[in-house]
């Protein structure tokens, strides 16, 4: 391994294509864990928004009509601004109403921080989406099922968690992993208020070793390769979990 | 008339009819957002008296804020124009019949579809000159030029993807029955497949002018003069006063959403319009 990176070294001196966070260890970790910062906001954020979704789309079924205003409200406004003013609105706006808690180093900090306000404001944003994607997929399973389970006498909630589920998940999966593809996309907009995931940490290294041109061309390999991975294997996904006879 | 049994064979009828955005009119946006601005604002006038309230000094950089978001405009009317222009060559690129354009023009899409806009914003404004030798003429390349083209990427790729699903949903027996009547590839495209799929494409498109409208705040961060900078040079020049961020950010978010939803309401329209016309 070490020969690897020392050969991106002599690459550098002769000539002058300077990657180090190759050959630097101190680089190397630093765009390392840039780059699990980068996964672990996507992980939360997927989470936090797939809960926001489901309950967004059992609100939306509710009989009381303001409820499922609210619920409308809340998809539009989160579809219709921009993710990074949500973000400032979040951290700037609503992050200094809140009280300031005693740190280890004796001065004070914000209760949340920048990493934590990023979670919350991407997870809403995508939250919004998911909502209106499972909406979508629980009206897509036919009434007929459902009254043919009933028929065979599941309980409302066997029928939820056993054919309506199921079935929706599978309808839904295209969109949702499109939602999620964005969502990895949306997550470098967390460089704006100093999370350290790649796009930020990548900007910390140009910064110290003035190769912007290199930096960029990496950042764009490395988002297109992560992106394509995660593309393909949805994909692989999808077609594992296809109805048959069921769709196109 | 009905019934009150203990089996109910038939149940009632009850269609579930989508509901207008919390039932209300597109005019009542207007008062429920000053509401949502000013309210905090009020709020914050009754503890400090001394000094200007929130909502008028909201209210003194409203028209710079709002030249801003013009710009903010201007950005996204000219991304999207070169990005459609682009695009829509490098759709019609991967349903070529030439393996080399198809597969070059697919990989370019995949590429820039992948790529977050952020970072392809960055590396238009990091890795273009800022000015050019143009026959000996010094061209200058101001910033705000380098985020049109920084945008245009992304918008490219997507409206080239736009094109292809439009070409590739439109049933294959149009094609052949253009190829039986001798009409020759180009004349296909031009003149049946073509004018079909614009009405496909519409809605799609429209969708991404407003994922593209709201990415052009992201111009803020590599430093282009548009309301998201605007608005931080205000709240510095007013002293970081904590009570002014929520309106400030709030005004911003108001103007995005009064733009942008017209916009998606009339894309649901549309696909609504031309669902049954195939």
């Amino acid at each position: 391994m070490e020969y690897i990176f020392d050969w991106f070294r002599v690459l550098y001196q002769e000539t002058g294509i300077n990657l180090p966070f190759l050959y630097d260890e101190y680089d190397r970790n630093r765009m390392v864990e840039g780059f699990f910062t980068t996964i672990w906001l996507s992980l939360v954020c997927l989470f936090f928004s797939a809960i926001i979704g489901i309950i967004g789309a059992w609100l939306q079924g509710s009989s009381f009509k303001w409820t499922r205003r609210i619920v409308n409200g809340y998809i539009q406004i989160f579809r219709n601004t921009p993710p990074l003013v949500q973000l400032y609105f979040f951290y700037f706006a609503i992050g200094t109403l809140l009280p300031r808690v005693d740190n280890d180093w004796g001065g004070q900090s914000p209760i949340l921080g920048s990493f934590a306000w990023a979670a919350i404001s991407l997870s809403f944003f995508a939250g919004a989406f998911n909502v209106e994607i499972f909406r979508s997929g629980i009206e897509a399973v036919p009434k007929s099922t459902v009254e043919a389970a009933e028929a065979l006498g599941f309980s409302k909630l066997q029928i939820y968690r056993d054919i309506t589920l199921p079935l929706a998940f599978r309808v839904v999966l295209p969109a949702l992993n499109n939602n999620l593809v964005n969502l990895v996309k949306t997550t470098t907009l967390a460089y704006a208020i100093a999370v350290p995931e790649m796009l930020y940490e990548a900007n910390q290294i140009w910064s110290d070793n003035v190769n912007v041109t290199e930096m960029m061309v990496f950042l764009l390999f490395a988002y297109f390769l992560l992106v394509g991975i995660l593309v393909g294997a949805m994909n692989r996904w999808e077609r594992a979990m296809k109805i048959p006879g069921y769709g196109g | 008339m009905s019934y009150k049994t203990d089996l109910p064979v038939m149940l009632q009828a009850n269609p579930h009819a989508p509901e207008p955005f919390l039932g209300l009119k597109l005019w009542h946006i207007l008062p429920i957002g000053l509401i949502a601005i000013f309210g905090p604002g009020l709020a914050f006038a009754q503890s400090t008296n001394e000094a200007q309230s929130p909502l008028s000094v909201l209210l003194d950089w409203a028209p710079l804020l709002l030249k801003g978001f013009a710009f903010n405009l201007i950005i996204s009317f000219c991304a999207m124009a070169l990005g459609t222009i682009i695009g829509g060559i490098l759709g019609l690129g991967q349903i070529s019949l030439l393996a080399v354009t198809r597969h070059s023009s697919w990989f370019v899409t995949q590429f820039f579809r992948n790529a977050p806009w952020l970072v392809l914003l960055f590396f238009a404004m990091f890795l273009l000159p800022f000015e050019m030798n143009v026959f000996g003429f010094k061209v200058p390349f101001p910033d705000w030029l380098k985020a049109i083209l920084g945008l245009s990427l992304p918008v490219m790729a997507n409206v080239s993807e736009i094109v292809r699903g439009a070409v590739r949903s439109l049933p294959s027996g149009q094609w052949e029955a253009a190829e039986s009547l001798a009409y020759t590839r180009l004349q296909t495209l031009w003149l049946i497949i073509l004018p079909q799929c614009i009405k496909r494409m519409l809605p799609p498109w429209m969708n991404l002018y407003s994922i593209l409208t709201m990415a052009t705040v992201l111009a803020s961060i590599v430093g282009v003069n548009e309301v998201m900078t605007l608005t931080g040079q205000a709240l510095a020049s007013e002293g970081g006063r904590p009570e002014l961020l929520a309106p400030f950010y709030g005004f911003i978010l108001l103007l995005f959403f009064i733009y942008c939803y017209p916009i998606a309401r009339f894309t649901v329209w549309l696909e609504k319009k031309y669902a049954f016309i195939t």
